[in-house]
């Protein structure tokens, strides 16, 4: 029998990112996958990023993962979004050609040492004195193994659904896994049943683009990795078009409704709220008369078009019925049916914040298995989990990175403190220090990690350590670059229709200005070095936000302060008199492991938490 | 822990026919089945019993009626059982001294009402209504406290927070989704404003709130022998302050206390203000100048039957800017000579005019709105004044077009700030007071 460290099971996003780390950092690893063509594959929307979800890809860029890297050498159009809002909101989304993300992730995953690639099944993983010992395949081998990660996507007893019409496979009519549900819930894992969708592909050459916004990229492209340099990414981005649905649309849903698994009760799972079907927001957003339809390439060398906004489990016939009454798709044609699918999770509830069961050492779970949805939160689960499966087998300390340092952190936090009742979708909403988790400075909050981890190595590391001296160097002399209040200065503030100066100030109080730019000041700072964009954009923002900063780094100390109370892990909720039963039963089952993981759980009040903090206290004195 | 079963005499001390002695914990029933000469254990909750307490040696000490109540619709949430026994502090510690032998031990301070807490049945600001209700000096202070401890303060809040909670919703939305059409208009900006000036209003009744609770502190202040002491005694229909002829008699301030239509008036009689070598009278007139400073409401006295002196028109002068004076034109019973606009005109030596006095003294400290569980502890105050300053400062980030994420931040620390008012809120500051409230030893 084969010996192993590591097997991870998938070759999703979740599935690239854990063998990569787990490979990288030593161990030998090996990733089996049902299906070679399914490895990073894409089988939703043609997107990278978007609202905190390019936040998530730039921090797992800063602790030493792929993706990042990976989507800078495949994007075909690049957006910075929300940059009229602040900056703790823009949000880099890119188009990616999805043929060729694929290929570039399985070029890196097949000159990683440490690593095999392996097309199995996997049916079995074998555990003994609840700890992990090896995983079984289909065909009948056994591989030892010190860590498994499962990240099995939507493919465990997976279904699609187009109208009446089933078909019992995974994503894009690709072999589902069908065994390993059924092991799960012998080894005691609570399954749920969760449903997601994706819409129509259409053919490029039968729309007509005259009646849409096209909608281009940016003229000034950012990368997602912190290792490639603006300058370095230079492309021939492909536009996106914008058309709207209307009356008609709506009414041939309406009228097919009862066709729709959705609505006839064939669906059992719990869809997203977040990213409902037509169908879904026709129901419920009634009173609009018109959604957003945007149609997007899925590659450069493709005719087939993605139709965000139309995701759909309605029959074949009523689908294109829909697409047609929408302008410009007047006459278009459907390469492949949108589906809606359905497939089994895990409850995440069952997890500690290394992504390790809290049952079965040596047992990881990462991406959509643990009911979350979307490629990025995917990958960022799977990095942890890599990462903390290697770890686990040194007998080091996880790697846990909390909610104020990273949306990583709050994704985890909520996943396994909260749960999710639907798939669970990263949004900015859900993270309360949002300015200090800026996409910009990623790197700044979690290089250090990466490092430590020993995913970054020594020379990017150095850059990283040059970037950050930078940053303070210049926002101290920034402070102290006073200008007088010549007519120089005067005419530079006129222009820029801000008040002029009374009496000398300094460039940094300047910059505090709403209207004011680090670059406005160009002409009359003489002592200004050249510095790269990066770290001028570190500078402004520093500076310009201090006021809001502070005042979120003070929150931060809060929940920092609750954060450390720890709650002892043999502590008996029954014996706590005055705990509602609610709490009491929650609290068993998510055994926080602090006062403020506590108060975060659903179902656990302020009086409950006050009571737990009494109790502590009492308990302390006692000793 | 809080398993043990406390006990303790709940009524006043002192004579009167009935007094009730109130237990509760675990063991309520165990204790009261040990000493009740009717087996309580299987009887339905929520009923009243009649019997007799007995002593060991089954001695009759009184003859009463005991309300049975199991958890957990009871006031703290525990088993509690209420014995009504006869009056009289003999008998009713007698009765808690048997209870005591069986088992509970005698409650702190404020003990059922902290258990009432830690169980989750009240909030903080109920708690902190229990503590007015105990300490309530008049009905309005009474209702007031009832408000509370019913929750009228919490939903305030609870609405505040409903309406923050949208205007974030709106903010977050349009952050999380930049390429739907959900731009931010100008209402959010006027929401915030409308909601700003709720809360502000809400902040300025807590003054209300703090004069209902604590009594309208009124000064009495005027020259010498204008009748300032005559007034008092004639409000308080007694001979509280002496009253001469002669200019100064009054030197120290005089403090008394009436109840005017439900609401505690404290009168502080003060010194006639005028210039004076005298030692004694010049530290007199320092402290009625303090008075008029903190006072909630002034009544300046002047005498209607001579022409203004100067320093009196310097007294009205350097009133003018403040709106809680009421201008009393005394000696209404001779030859009035001056009548001040607006000024009330009374004899307090014929208690003329008194009861139009009484009635203009309710409305211009507490005035009609008086406010059913509206805030009244400083705590409270503060929290609610923490909450205007961030939406302020939210305002002054739209003004100075900072992004909306900056707003949120704001936005946020509002809404923490709001639910500390009702104890919602895991800050450290509630726990802090938490901890403090409560002797938390052994």
């Amino acid at each position: 029998m084969p010996n192993i460290d590591i097997a991870v099971i998938g070759g999703g996003h979740a599935g690239c990112e854990a063998s990569l780390a787990a490979a990288r950092l030593g161990k030998k690893t090996i990733m089996f996958t049902m299906n070679i063509e399914s490895i990073a594959m894409m089988p939703c929307n043609p997107n990278i990023g978007g609202t905190s979800k390019g936040h998530l890809v730039k921090e797992i860029d800063a602790l030493g993962g792929e993706m990042g890297r990976n989507i800078d050498k495949a994007f075909i159009q690049s957006r910075m979004l929300n940059l009229a809002k602040g900056p703790a909101v823009h949000s880099l989304r890119v188009q990616a050609d999805k043929v060729k993300y694929t290929q570039e992730m399985i070029k890196v995953l097949e000159h990683t040492e440490n690593l095999l690639i392996k097309q199995q099944e996997i049916v079995e993983i074998l555990v003994q004195d609840n700890k992990v010992v090896g995983v079984k395949t289909a065909t009948g081998t056994i591989y030892n193994c010190k860590s498994v990660v499962l990240a099995g996507g939507t493919y465990i007893q997976s279904r699609c659904l187009i109208g009446e019409y089933i078909e019992y496979t995974g994503p894009n009519g690709l072999k589902s896994a069908k065994a390993i549900s059924e092991n799960l819930k012998m080894l005691g894992i609570e399954i749920r049943r969760f449903k997601t969708g994706t819409p129509a592909r259409v053919d490029a050459r039968t729309i007509d683009y005259d009646k849409m916004e096209p909608q281009y990229g940016d003229e000034q492209i950012v990368p997602f990795s912190f290792s490639n340099i603006n300058s370095d990414i230079t492309k021939e981005q492909l536009p996106c078009y914008l058309t709207y649905t209307n009356l008609t649309t709506h009414k041939i849903i309406q009228d097919n409704l009862h066709r729709s698994p959705l609505y006839s009760g064939v669906i059992e799972g719990v869809g997203p709220r977040y990213c409902p079907s037509i169908e879904d927001k026709i129901v419920r957003f009634s009173d609009k008369e018109r959604h957003q339809v945007f149609v997007e390439p899925e590659g450069e060398n493709t005719t087939e078009m993605y139709v965000q906004g139309m995701s759909s489990s309605l029959p074949e016939q009523v689908q294109l019925d829909m697409l047609r009454s929408i302008p410009g798709l007047e006459n278009v044609e459907v390469i492949r049916t949108g589906y809606a699918i359905e497939y089994d999770c895990i409850n995440p509830l069952q997890l500690n914040h290394s992504l390790e069961l809290k049952f079965i050492e040596g047992f990881f779970c990462a991406g959509q298995v643990n009911g979350s949805s979307g490629y990025e939160e995917a990958a960022a689960q799977g990095l942890i989990a890599g990462i903390n499966a290697v770890l686990k087998i040194d007998k080091k300390p996880p790697l846990v990175i909390d909610r104020s340092e990273g949306y990583i952190g709050v994704l985890i936090d909520d996943l396994v403190t909260k749960g999710t009742l639907e798939p669970y979708r990263m949004m900015t909403s859900r993270a309360e220090y949002r300015l200090l988790l800026r996409q910009d400075n990623a790197d700044i909050r979690l290089r250090d990690k990466g490092y430590n981890v020993g995913l970054i190595d020594e020379t990017t590391y150095q850059q990283f350590i040059f970037k950050k001296q930078a940053i303070t160097n210049e926002i101290e002399r920034l402070k102290t670059a006073y200008v007088g209040t010549n007519e120089m200065i005067q005419s530079i503030l006129a222009k820029k229709g801000s008040t002029a100066l009374k009496s000398g100030v300094s460039i940094a109080e300047l910059l505090k200005r709403p209207e004011l730019e680090y670059k406005d000041f160009d002409m009359i700072d003489i002592n200004r070095p050249n510095l790269e964009p990066d770290i001028i954009e570190q500078v402004q923002i520093e500076l310009k936000y201090e006021g809001y900063i502070s005042r979120q780094l003070k929150q931060v100390e809060q929940f920092k302060r609750l954060e450390k109370k720890a709650i002892p892990q043999d502590i008996d909720y029954e014996e706590v008199y005055s705990l509602r039963s609610e709490a009491v039963q929650k609290l068993k089952e998510i055994r926080p492991i602090s006062i403020g993981q506590a108060s975060r759980i659903s179902g656990v009040s302020p009086a409950d938490i006050s009571v737990l903090l009494i109790y502590l206290e009492q308990l302390r004195r006692r000793k | 822990m809080y398993q043990d079963t406390i006990a303790a005499i709940a009524t006043p001390q002192g004579l009167s026919s009935v007094g009730i002695i109130r237990i509760s914990g675990s063991e309520a029933i165990d204790v009261i089945d040990k000493v009740f000469t009717k087996p309580l254990k299987n009887v339905a909750s929520h009923t009243i019993n009649y019997g007799h307490i007995v002593d060991s040696d089954n001695n009759i000490i009184d003859e009463v009626l005991v309300m049975l109540m199991k958890a957990p619709k009871t006031y703290t949430r525990e088993d509690v059982v209420e014995i009504n026994c006869h009056g009289g502090s003999v008998v009713l510690n007698k009765v808690l001294l048997e209870v005591v032998k069986n088992g509970a031990r005698i409650a702190e301070n404020g003990e059922f009402t902290k258990r009432a807490f830690l169980n989750g049945r009240i909030d903080l600001a109920q708690v902190e209504a229990v503590m007015d209700i105990i300490e309530a000096r008049t009905e309005l202070a009474l209702n007031q406290a009832i408000g509370q401890l019913d929750g009228k303060l919490s939903a305030y809040i609870n609405n505040f927070q409903q309406t923050l909670l949208g205007i974030i919703a709106r903010i977050e939305v349009s952050i999380d989704y930049p390429e739907y059409e959900s731009e931010l208009d100008n209402e959010v900006k006027e929401d915030i404003v409308i909601l700003n000036d709720k809360l502000k209003q809400l902040l300025s009744s807590a003054d209300t709130g703090k004069m209902i609770k604590e009594g309208v502190k009124t000064a009495i202040v005027g020259v010498p022998n204008a009748g300032k002491s005559s007034l008092l005694n004639a409000l308080l229909e007694e001979d509280k302050a002496i009253v001469t002829d002669i200019a100064g008699t009054t030197r120290d301030v005089v403090e008394a206390s009436i109840n005017i239509g439900g609401a505690q008036f404290v009168l502080w009689d003060t010194a006639g203000i005028c210039e004076t070598t005298d030692t004694v009278e010049q530290i007199g007139i320092k402290k009625a100048k303090e008075c008029i400073e903190v006072a909630d409401l002034i009544l300046l006295v002047l005498d209607g039957s001579r022409e203004l002196y100067d320093i009196e028109t310097e007294l009205i002068d350097s009133l003018l800017n403040k709106n809680n004076v009421i201008y009393v034109t005394n000696k209404s019973d001779l030859n009035i000579k001056v009548v001040l606009e607006n000024s009330i005109g009374v004899s307090a030596k014929n208690k003329i005019g008194l009861d139009e006095l009484k009635q203009i003294m309710v409305e211009k400290s507490i005035g009609f709105q008086v406010l059913d569980g509206g805030i009244s502890n400083q705590r409270q105050k503060e929290s609610l004044a923490k909450a205007i300053n961030s939406l302020d400062k939210v305002l002054v980030s739209i003004y100075n077009n900072m992004p909306e994420d900056c707003w949120a931040i704001d936005l946020h620390d509002a809404y923490g700030y709001l639910g500390m008012i009702i104890g919602e809120s895991l800050k450290e500051e509630i726990l802090d007071g938490l901890f403090s409230r409560f002797c938390l030893g052994k």
